[in-house]
């Protein structure tokens, strides 16, 4: 039994396209356990959202997963099996809420009725009376009133929608559970009770977590792990405290200097510069045209992602190599 | 003192019957500057307000008023100058642009309609000296398409734009909400430019009170159509005095792990709106009373800094709605000294 | 990369355009070449050849079967003597006429209605919308029939049949013109145009015109295509220009002349076939059209 629900190995995910081949990501690495909460945090283009899609396998020609290795459970390569097999797990072991959620739900089915069909997809050969039961469960773990199952989807709220689509994502109890911005389109009042319905369920069922965004905010309120992405690459990993009160990588220190807090008002700090595109990434570290501290080096190898220190801290930058 | 725009107890309702504003006053007195935050949630009415400000929308009951005239009334001069003074920065900055035209096509046409240069090498210049100090360099933008830029360029030279035609008044309608972290600072830092050195007051409408705070001077809380609270921003947002303010301020995700947010409980009422004959935030109070239900409060003086349209404060001087402005006023103080 | 390359690999990709426009180019040859050998004052009309001939390299009279010069006809010649190269070759060319100067004048009409009732709104819009409406749910090809008949058959010619269609080809144009726009008025650009002090018709037509051209050649396609048809319909029923050989008039002869049971196939294939060609074109063009038009329909790039 590994210590760890899903392995991330050396992941390079590109796109063939007419107009040159997008390396979207490239040798991305990481490590969840059950239970935690890890946020891969970047702005666009970083390649974020393309990881999520590559570890539920979801990437659309002409796109693929290059290289590297998915590992579940720790011995499980899901980058090696057959379609059949990854629908399998899809839903089952590995779940995704997508962003916009709200828009993927049949309107004109009631919400208990999708429920139940997620749970008739996978075969789990349950009785009628048995699915309704976990519908209700289901409803009831994501603080929905489970008479919300008899409603149709316009009949709910954006936040009430959004839970049911929660709800679809964890009635089969998944070990690993994908949130893709899940409450970007949503407000500040409702975001706080999705995120914290999405704790309650994670704590619930011991599910592990990796919530994908670029507001570094809500990154702090709720993962315990953080992994930093910029142009397809990773370019720092480790405690969210490590990272917002010791950043090393210069991306990371950039990026939390420009955030407005309670005490740096009136004080604006962007990083200058723009995102490289990803069909023609610079030599050597990507960051190296924006960042203050680049290096001869830095134009010409890139660095790789290596531990720092004795606890788990990795960061991929030439200030800290050995 | 003078005032450059007025709101007298506007209200908007839309074909439908939404009512996106209800009876709002506020306004902005000529000679303080300052940046004046609209917050709210979608639903609020911020953007609709927007909208009636510059003149895009007539309000259902009420009036607009800018520089001493109901926007009404103006005439056709009138009304083409009113083009040229109050102008926008939009929130997607893609959509901004025409994708038929090249990006110079936005800073092109309003150079020429309102003869703001006399030669071609004149409003050249103009286009450069605006670009530059929003940090753009000219020829790496100039002569391309809107899709060849990055999200952030493209706001940036929507800016640059409002800083070449100098506006009397510039409303803001969430311009960083599409943009990337690292960008964001930087367009915020042309924006507060844009009213600190040359005195342009901005109204910045947003949902997003981090960075809300970060540039304003001022905040008008909305809620469903109505203020809930107005006033100096760091009073209002490091001490709340409304419930609405105090929920929203409590869920605001700040990336400051010694902030932790949700230290208040939630109240979630059932189903659907009913008939709200008094306070809109009744259903949601924590505090709420008998007579919340009955009577909407009027904005009371809670302290000299700012309002709340909230029943607690019954028994406080209450605001009448002309003077709404001059909570905003006290900068001029400020600037000038 | 060159303008052309581009062209050609986007070609590549959406096949359907490009075999609509090969289709396109062929017919345009055939036609244009084709008036080299043709006559078009003659050749196409009735006795300029002898009856009822099939479709021959090499033809010698009757009376004199070993012949020192003789004749080819390709596709040979129909009951009244017409050259049934001449008809095909004149009447693609005025089959085409009829469906461009009709569509063309449908979507000017057409456009413009939809572009400023659409801006504008109000009651213009209103109106503008309800004749709409009641209109496109007569069939047109009643209306045409009713007008067409009370013309006078004999005296319609090919630029009076391109008109009297015209009269019901903007109803269509003139509703999805319409929704494009009511879509288009509220985009973030438009609100700029109108903080640049821009009036509502420069608007119209500086701004949302550009970016309507796929749009306008999507509904010029159809137009045509609902034009053509139209003409073949009022020809068919013999109430086209009879005197010319338009391909929809050849039908109406076939038909009238009861041309198969006679065993002169070659005498309705030879319309038939061309008409063919013609739909199957604009069918692909606008499918073709509808690719590039609609960003969400075009394939991953």
């Amino acid at each position: 039994m590994s210590e760890y629900v899903l392995q991330v190995k050396d992941v390079d995910i590109q796109y063939f396209t007419d107009a040159g081949i997008v390396k979207a990501a490239n040798e991305v690495s990481f490590n969840l356990r059950p239970g935690e909460r890890l946020g891969l945090v970047g702005e666009s283009g970083s390649g974020k959202s393309t990881m999520a899609l590559g570890i539920l396998r979801m990437i659309k020609p002409p796109g693929r997963i290059t290289a590297g290795q998915i590992l579940l459970n720790g011995d499980l390569d899901i980058t090696k099996i057959d379609e059949d097999a990854m629908r399998e797990l899809r839903g089952s072991q590995i779940s995704m809420i997508p962003q916009g959620a709200m828009n993927s739900l049949n309107p004109v089915m009631k919400v208990k009725e999708q429920l139940i069909d997620t749970m008739k997809d996978h075969d789990l050969h349950l009785t009628k009376k048995q699915m309704e039961a976990r519908a209700r469960e289901a409803l009831e773990n994501v603080e929905l009133d489970p008479k919300v199952g008899d409603l149709y989807p316009h009949e709910l709220s954006g936040g009430m929608k959004q839970r049911v689509c929660i709800a679809i994502g964890i009635v089969l109890h998944p070990k690993v559970i994908i949130a893709d911005e899940p409450t970007s389109a949503l407000d500040v009042i409702t975001q706080r009770q999705v995120m914290e319905t999405i704790a309650h369920i994670q704590e619930q069922m011991g599910s592990a977590v990796i919530l994908i965004g670029h507001d570094m905010g809500l990154m702090a309120q709720f993962v315990n792990h953080m992994a930093v992405m910029y142009a397809g690459r990773l370019m720092e990993l480790g405690t969210v405290k490590d990272i917002f009160t010791n950043p090393l990588h210069p991306y990371t220190q950039l990026l939390i200097s420009s955030l407005p807090m309670l005490d740096n008002r009136g004080d604006f700090q962007g990083i200058p510069g723009i995102t490289p595109s990803l069909l023609e990434l610079p030599p050597g570290c990507v960051f190296n045209t924006r960042c203050p501290q680049a290096m001869e080096v830095c134009t010409q190898r890139i660095p790789i992602l290596e531990k720092h220190g004795a606890g788990e801290r990795w960061v991929a930058c030439y200030l800290y190599e050995h | 003192m003078a005032k450059l725009f007025e709101l007298r107890s506007v209200t908007k309702i839309f074909r439908g019957g939404t009512l996106a504003v209800d009876d709002v006053s506020f306004s902005v007195e000529a000679e303080a500057p300052g940046i004046i935050a609209i917050a709210g949630e979608s639903g609020s009415g911020k953007s609709t307000l927007g909208l009636l400000v510059m003149g895009f929308l007539e309000p259902t009951e009420g009036e607009v008023i800018y520089n001493g005239k109901n926007l009404k009334d103006l005439s056709r001069e009138e009304q083409f100058a009113l083009r040229k003074e109050v102008q926008a920065v939009f929130q997607d900055p893609f959509a901004a642009y025409n994708p038929f035209y090249k990006v110079d096509h936005i800073l092109d046409v309003p150079i020429k309609r309102f003869k703001l240069a006399n030669s071609k090498d004149e409003a050249r210049g103009m286009v450069e000296e605006a670009m530059e100090r929003v940090g753009l360099r000219p020829n790496e933008i100039l002569g391309r398409f809107p899709h060849q830029l990055s999200g952030g360029q493209r706001q940036r030279l929507v800016v640059a734009r409002a800083l070449l035609l100098q506006p009397k008044l510039l409303i803001a309608d969430e311009p960083v909400s599409m943009v990337d972290a690292s960008l964001r600072a930087t367009i915020l830092k042309s924006l507060n430019r844009l009213n600190r050195e040359f005195g342009i007051p901005i109204l910045y409408i947003t949902h997003d009170l981090t960075t809300a705070y970060h540039i304003s001077d001022y905040i008008i809380i909305l809620y469903k159509g109505s203020i809930m609270e107005a006033g100096d921003v760091e009073t209002v947002i490091k001490n709340p005095q409304h419930p609405y303010t105090q929920l929203l301020i409590d869920s605001i995700p700040w990336p400051d792990l010694g902030h932790k947010w949700g230290q208040q409980e939630l109240i979630i009422p059932d189903g659907a709106d009913p008939e709200i004959k008094g306070c809109k935030f009744a259903p949601r109070c924590p505090h709420v009373k008998q007579v919340c239900w009955d009577s909407p409060p009027p904005l009371y003086k809670v302290d000299g800094a700012r309002v709340a349209s909230c029943h607690l404060y019954e028994g406080h001087q209450v605001m009448p709605k002309e003077q709404v402005g001059e909570l905003f006023a006290p900068l001029t103080e400020a600037v000038a000294a | 990369m060159s303008r052309f390359s581009l062209f050609w690999r986007y070609i590549r990709r959406n096949w359907t355009l490009g075999a609509g426009l090969g289709i396109l180019v062929f017919l345009f040859l055939f036609t244009v070449i084709g008036l080299f050998f043709v006559d078009s004052k003659v050749d196409p009309y009735p006795l300029a050849a002898p009856a009822g001939v099939p479709p021959t390299l090499a033809y010698c009279p009757p009376v004199e079967p070993d012949c020192e010069d003789p004749k080819a006809y390709p596709f040979g010649t129909d009951g009244q003597g017409r050259n049934m190269l001449a008809v095909a070759v004149t009447g693609t060319w005025m089959t085409l006429q009829i469906g461009l100067l009709a569509g063309l004048i449908g979507i000017a009409a057409g456009s413009f209605l939809g572009f400023t009732s659409a801006f504008y709104g109000g009651l213009y819009d209103a109106v503008v919308r309800w004749m709409v409406d009641v209109l496109l749910t007569i069939p047109g090809l009643l209306i045409l029939v009713v007008i067409a008949s009370s013309i006078g058959g004999r005296s319609i010619t090919v630029t009076g049949m391109a008109l009297i269609i015209a009269l019901i080809s903007w109803r269509g144009p003139a509703r999805v013109i319409r929704a494009q726009v009511l879509s288009m008025r509220e985009r973030p650009y438009v609100l700029m145009a109108r903080l640049n002090g821009m009036s509502g018709l420069d608007i119209v037509f500086r701004e949302l015109l550009p970016n309507l051209l796929p749009y306008l050649g999507a509904a010029l396609v159809g137009a045509v295509t609902a034009a053509i048809f139209a003409s073949m319909g009022l020809a068919a029923l013999g109430l086209g220009p009879l005197r010319e050989p338009t391909l929809g008039v050849t039908i109406y002869w076939v038909i009238n002349q009861s041309a198969f049971l006679r065993g002169l196939w070659w005498w309705g294939a030879v319309p038939i076939t061309v008409v063919a060609l013609v739909f199957i074109m604009l069918f692909m063009i606008s499918i073709g059209l509808d690719e590039l038009a609609n960003p969400r329909v075009r394939r991953s790039e």
